[in-house]
């Protein structure tokens, strides 16, 4: 894990002791509301329904076993104990006081932890493969440019007051865990021909009312140019992104209006303009943040783990197997994936104790890391097959053994009306409704990889766009009502999902669910994926399941 | 209040140039500060007489127009409508990293004490604001470290870093 220095500790440091200051200021009156908000944003800190809600990062998606108690400790100290992961590799804490936000910062700075630039319109935490140093296929450890982004973009002077907030996907593996192409700025690490380390730039990808998925302005930068062509890419963004209309200020809008060729000349005009000596990172630096990582003490270990296939005997754990733990890159080990979507429980939530639990068994069996993924679950990216039987035990024991990771029932749904202020609908209760209809996890198994997306309004946070089904909740008169859309993907083969027909009422979108997985189910070939059917047949079985009866009654 | 940035101290300064509205009669005398187009009219009569001239740049505008007039102009104040627009900041950087202006670089407009930092580190020197010279310098240099190179030459962290390794590595006077 990387370490911090007393460079980096100062940085927060100072940080929360402006905060601190300004959160005082705000209690006198001092500052309003108004003023006070990009500053309270740029900390993390939202006013939502009930209370305020505090972000906290979670850099390149990386816990150790002590950060991962931290945030226990907050969770039962100011909030109600619990936190909430997101799709964005951060926690949020949904109760928190205005007047006790200080107190949480400086706590968390103990444990190298942060709330910076978690919102607002500035370059917020970069996303990055939750798999990092344990892929067997990865090109390069995506978590060394990861940090290379956070500390160049953290306080940037000029990047501050962008026209609209600014993320980052950071990914060095073939399959992409990160929505790399959903991103304001997707980085695909690669080796050219001549095994040059550099990355493909792919720029104005994005969720919201308009989405996109983000063109590809460069092949292949070269590795060492990384933070001089982000700075030129910022830059005419700052610049020239729209800022006269909220919803037209991303940067995909400007990627779309100029077209992506002549956004890449003016970004090469940038570019070409700037001291890129002075910008970019020197190689020392970048080999000390890569010895800063450490290495993961691994032991040599036969590929077969006995006591790993003994175990499989138990049918529970046989299903665990099958479907949470996937190979590693060294033999022996496996990366171990919990699922935070529980059968009829809010995806992402975890509650203090399971924190703490999964802290100790990070420690006792996997050299003390837990990874955060986009989807809402965590990952113990290090785990021997030896141990596999004991952590699935562990897991159990504290209700976090959900054998569903990529099944129908791991999806991924935003906090939705139940909490949050911009919300149409509710996502949450949809959400649960869903993964009791496929409580059977026989059947989910026998319909395989289905990733169902959830957003509570147009804004996207739940990622519908991209689901394989999407679902978006709309406000239709006072009422709720969801519109279903089918054949997106945030990985690799990245697309925007198409719109099935008409809203469907709360009390209809699970049993819809049902009705388009039969049609799946009665229709595919072998090896294919409910994505595969749909790209290869269309949308008419799919269509005709759902709406057959209204166009009967 | 002006306050103006000159060897790392922050001073309360007179402001010895007139703002010109874009339907203002010019004064007679004096140094004037004139938006992007009236400049365009007038500037060059105003330079010719050996005038001290100062453009006012909404965030719109772009430097680069500015580039043939810099050596000539006294300073160039970037406008603020609403401090959560960014544009000037990298206003700033241009005409300090790419046109090396080293002119009066001025925030005018919506100018908070919580953009002190991000104003200073992107090349201004120059700041109309309602804010004390004390509380501005101290809000300027809240952060000890930076982690980017910017218009404002701090070492960078990895620079630092790279000065705090090689002293560990010298040989100590014995």
């Amino acid at each position: 894990m990387f370490q911090y220095d007393a460079i980096d500790r100062a940085m927060v440091a100072d940080r929360n002791a402006e905060f601190r200051d300004q959160v005082g200021r705000r209690l006198t009156g001092e500052l309003t509301e108004d003023q006070f908000k990009p500053l309270r944003l740029m900390n993390g800190l939202y006013l939502q329904l009930h209370s305020y809600m505090l972000r906290v990062a979670i850099p390149y998606g990386a816990l150790t076993s002590a950060k991962m108690r931290a945030l226990a400790h907050v969770a039962r100290r100011w909030d109600k104990g619990y936190g909430h992961f997101t799709t964005r590799q951060n926690i949020q804490f949904h109760w928190i006081r205005l007047s006790d936000t200080p107190d949480v910062l400086d706590y968390l700075a103990t444990a190298e932890l942060h709330a910076i630039q978690t919102s607002g319109n500035c370059i917020r935490n970069t996303t990055s493969d939750p798999f990092a140093g344990a892929a067997a296929e990865e090109v390069d450890d995506p978590r060394v440019w990861s940090e290379v982004i956070r500390q160049w973009s953290t306080f940037h002077p000029e990047f501050t007051y962008l026209p609209r907030k600014f993320k980052i996907a950071v990914t060095a593996s073939p399959q992409d865990r990160t929505a790399a192409r959903a991103h304001d700025i997707g980085l695909v690490v690669r080796r050219n021909r001549e095994g040059r380390l550099g990355f493909e730039v792919i720029v104005g990808g994005g969720m919201g009312r308009t989405p996109y998925i983000g063109a590809t302005i460069r092949e292949h930068l070269p590795a060492e140019h990384l933070l001089s062509y982000l700075t030129a890419i910022l830059r005419v963004y700052n610049r020239f992104g729209r800022r006269d209309n909220l919803y037209k200020a991303r940067i995909k809008i400007l990627v779309a209006s100029l077209g992506a060729a002549e956004f890449g000349r003016l970004v090469d005009e940038a570019w070409d303009g700037m001291d890129r000596p002075r910008a970019d990172l020197p190689d020392v630096e970048l080999a000390r943040i890569r010895a800063s990582f450490g290495l993961v003490d691994f032991r040599t270990l036969p590929p077969r783990s006995e006591r790993f296939e003994a175990a499989r005997a138990d049918k529970a754990f046989a299903r665990f197997a099958r479907n949470n733990i996937v190979p590693h890159k060294i033999p022996g080990y496996g990366i171990v994936q919990v699922s935070l979507k529980g059968i009829g429980e809010v995806p992402g939530d975890c509650s203090a104790d399971q924190m703490d639990a999964l802290a100790d068994l990070a420690e006792r069996y996997g050299h003390g890391e837990i990874r955060v993924t986009h989807e809402q679950n965590l990952v113990l990216p290090h785990v021997a097959l030896d141990d596999a039987p004991a952590v699935h035990e562990g897991l159990a024991a504290m209700g976090l053994a959900t054998p569903n990771i990529n099944l129908v029932s791991d999806m991924i749904a935003c906090p939705g009306l139940d909490y949050c202020a911009l919300a149409n609908a509710r996502a949450i209760p949809i959400a649960q409704a869903i993964s009791e209809t496929f409580a059977d996890p026989d059947r989910a198994e026998a319909v395989g990889e289905l990733k169902i997306k959830i957003s509570g309004c147009i804004n996207a946070c739940g990622h519908h766009h991209v689901g394989h089904i999407g679902i978006l909740g709309v406000d239709k008169k006072g009422e709720e009502f969801y519109q279903l859309t089918l054949g997106g993907s945030g990985a690799e083969d990245a697309a925007i999902g198409h719109v099935l027909g008409p809203a469907l009422a709360a009390d209809r979108v699970a049993d819809a669910i049902d009705k388009l997985v039969d049609a799946y189910l009665a229709i595919r070939q072998p090896q294919e994926r409910f994505l595969d059917t749909y790209r290869r047949t269309g949308v008419g079985p799919f269509k005709a399941a759902v709406y057959q009866d209204a166009h009967q009654a | 209040m002006l306050i103006r940035l000159e060897n790392d101290r922050f001073d309360a300064v007179e402001d010895r140039f007139a703002p010109v509205g874009e339907d203002e009669a010019l004064p007679e005398t004096g140094a004037v500060i004139l938006s992007l187009s009236r400049f365009q009219a007038d500037g060059a009569a105003l330079l010719a007489a050996g005038r001290d001239v100062g453009v006012r740049i909404a965030p719109a505008d772009r430097v680069e127009e500015l580039v043939c007039d810099l050596p000539r102009l006294a300073l160039v104040a970037l406008d603020f409508p609403k401090y959560r627009d960014g544009r000037a900041y990298s206003s700033a950087v241009l005409l300090r990293e790419r046109f090396g202006f080293d002119g009066e670089v001025r925030a005018v407009g919506d100018v908070l004490i919580d953009q002190a930092w991000n104003m200073v580190r992107c090349g201004f020197d120059a700041f109309e604001t309602t804010v004390g010279p004390n509380a501005w310098a101290a809000a300027a240099r809240r952060y000890r470290h930076v982690y980017q190179a910017s218009a404002d030459d701090r070492p960078p962290a990895f620079v630092e870093r790279r000065q705090a390794a090689a002293r560990r590595l010298a040989p100590q006077d014995g």
